[in-house]
């Protein structure tokens, strides 16, 4: 168990010490997100109506929630890469805890997602976002965003073990994730949507997390999902690292 | 039985994939401090048997010893005794080389610091100082291969597994690679090495095994393979190509085997060595033949592998 540790700290940070020198990467985490915010609180958001508060109190807890979600990627990725290029090879022949690769990738993921997320709040904050409950409600609200953003990294895993190339690595993860972040309560309110989506949107993890850490952080809607939150990140990861580890297994051994 | 004075054992591995049976009961030992060049072309499986031995794969049955210990059984007190080296240099291209190593010190359960220091030995060794502190990303596929190398040796491996170490590389690397690997032999490490190139397995290799459709078809040293499709060869280079009929009756006397004309050249296998080229020249004098030039030539491991397989090793083409 210590060993499992301790793998995992070095493999983790590994994962962050490359981080700056792919630029690319790094742009995906700071540029992108401003940009969404930008682009959906100037663009879209003067024809969005919301009950209660402003677009961008709105708006922030959902592009943070589809962000993190995203977060993911570099894990799908960085996975796919390391096999392609033997280095999976490389940590499976040294006598190290196996899990700590899978291990060490999302938890990497942790911090970059928390580094995000902080640009995300940061943009916010200039764009009309504001805090309107206590701090242990705004703790809460983050740890259920970078929870949530952990479980969906060992989705990502499972998927970058899954495709052949990085390429496929993207666009299966984009067909998956995309639609289900936008069919929910994301980017507008749930009752807008038609009704096939809207019955879609209400029993989407998406929804319920980005309504509960709105009403986390701006008291809007009511809080009443908290544990309906994080019992869909307990399922998400209870069903997927389990796959993921199965799938690093095979896919490692043929 | 298995050998219990071998760095390596095999006996009897097989390997199937779906359909495929990449290995179908190979038998090997190498000694130690030796080195071992398992020789066959794309598909052989070199690859797989090397993937056996370091714990990358399971077998479907056999079994074998290295470094004293058993697989099956022992994997994971296997993989603090051996190091492996691949076709693909594993190594992270956004690490530098330093910290590449670094990083492989502290899997093998190394602290931190130690890992570091004996990372930077390695560079040392390996002719690597300068661009410790740079992205692999920068470095030539020499420089890649060597930090590859290194990143085997970090826990000073008794045994280490080289799979096609120099595929791809330009001849001035594969000779500076070549000399790294006999300085780690010279210091007593046993080396397992696959290879196509027959001439990396002469100058490397204390014994060959000759490897095709999983399978090991022959196993010697270089000089027995060699005597195993006969003797030397004779080449003669006419100065007029068109008397080539008329050379090969003239010298018919003294081949052991059906002659061979290609590019302007006559060879031929030689019955007896002593005194064949005063012979030749003789026999093509007193026949009127002018000749350019002749030499005698030992076997090379191309006729070896020709002779055994019935295909050169190099002319599948890489996957």
């Amino acid at each position: 168990m210590k060993r499992l540790l301790s793998d995992t700290l070095v493999v983790t940070e590994r994962n962050l010490i490359r981080l700056p020198r792919a630029p690319e990467l790094l742009l995906a985490f700071t540029i992108q997100p401003i940009m969404f915010v930008l682009l959906f609180r100037y663009v879209f958001g003067g024809a969005i109506q919301v009950p209660g508060s402003s677009y961008a109190e709105f708006l922030i807890p959902g592009i943070i929630v589809q962000n993190i979600a995203f977060g993911g990627f570099v894990t799908a990725l960085g996975l796919n890469e390391d096999m392609q290029k033997g280095l999976i090879d490389r940590f499976r022949s040294l006598p190290m805890a196996r899990a700590a690769v899978l291990a060490g990738r999302t938890s990497a993921d942790v911090f970059t997602n928390a580094l995000s997320m902080t640009i995300l709040i940061v943009t916010g904050l200039i764009i009309g976002f504001s805090f309107q409950t206590s701090a242990l409600h705004v703790i809460v609200g983050l740890v259920l965003a970078l929870t949530f953003g952990y479980a969906f990294s060992w989705v990502f895993a499972y998927l970058g073990l899954l495709v052949k190339t990085p390429e496929a690595a993207n666009s299966v993860g984009f067909i998956a994730v995309f639609p289900l972040t936008f069919i929910s309560s994301a980017f507008v309110p749930g009752q807008t949507l038609p009704t096939p989506l809207r019955q879609f949107a209400d029993v989407n993890p998406f929804t319920i997390v980005v309504n509960e850490l709105r009403s986390q952080w701006t008291g809007q809607p009511s809080p009443d999902h908290l544990w309906q939150a994080f019992a869909w990140v307990a399922f998400i990861l209870v069903v997927f690292a389990p796959l993921a580890v199965q799938r690093y297994r095979q896919a490692a051994g043929s | 039985m298995l050998n219990n004075d071998a760095a390596i054992s095999v006996r009897g591995i097989t390997k199937s994939f779906g359909d495929v049976r990449a290995l179908t009961g190979v038998d090997l030992d190498v000694a130690r401090g030796t080195v071992l060049g398992l020789l066959g072309p794309n598909g052989a499986g070199k690859t797989t048997l090397v993937r056996i031995l370091t714990t990358l794969l399971r077998p479907d049955s056999g079994s074998a010893q290295v470094a004293g210990l058993d697989i099956p059984g022992e994997e994971a007190r296997l993989r603090e005794r051996i190091g492996l080296a691949g076709q693909y240099a594993a190594v992270d291209e956004n690490l530098t080389g330093l910290e590449n190593l670094t990083m492989v010190g502290r899997l093998y359960g190394s602290p931190r610091g130690a890992a570091a220091a004996r990372g930077s030995e390695l560079l040392e060794q390996f002719d690597l100082v300068d661009a410790a502190r740079r992205p692999v990303k920068t470095y030539s596929g020499g420089m890649r291969r060597r930090l590859d190398l290194a990143a085997a040796l970090v826990a000073k491996p008794p045994v280490l597994f080289l799979d096609e170490p120099t595929t791809g590389l330009d001849p001035r690397s594969r000779l500076d690679l070549w000399d790294v690997i006999e300085t780690l032999v010279s210091e007593g490490t046993t080396v397992l090495l696959t290879t196509q190139y027959l001439d990396e397995a002469d100058r490397l290799a204390d014994r060959i095994a000759v490897i095709d459709h999983g399978l090991v078809i022959a196993e010697g040293t270089s000089d027995e393979l060699k005597d195993r499709v006969g003797g030397e060869r004779l080449e003669v280079h006419l100065e007029d190509f068109s008397q080539a009929d008329a050379a090969l009756r003239a010298l018919a006397p003294m081949c052991s085997e059906d002659p061979v004309l290609s590019d302007g050249l006559v060879r031929i296998g030689l019955t007896r060595r002593g005194g064949a080229i005063v012979e030749a020249v003789r026999l093509l004098d007193e026949a009127g033949i002018g000749v350019d030039d002749l030499a005698l030539r030992r076997p090379t491991l191309d006729d070896v592998f020709l002779t055994l397989t019935g295909h050169a090793a190099e002319e599948e083409n890489p996957e």
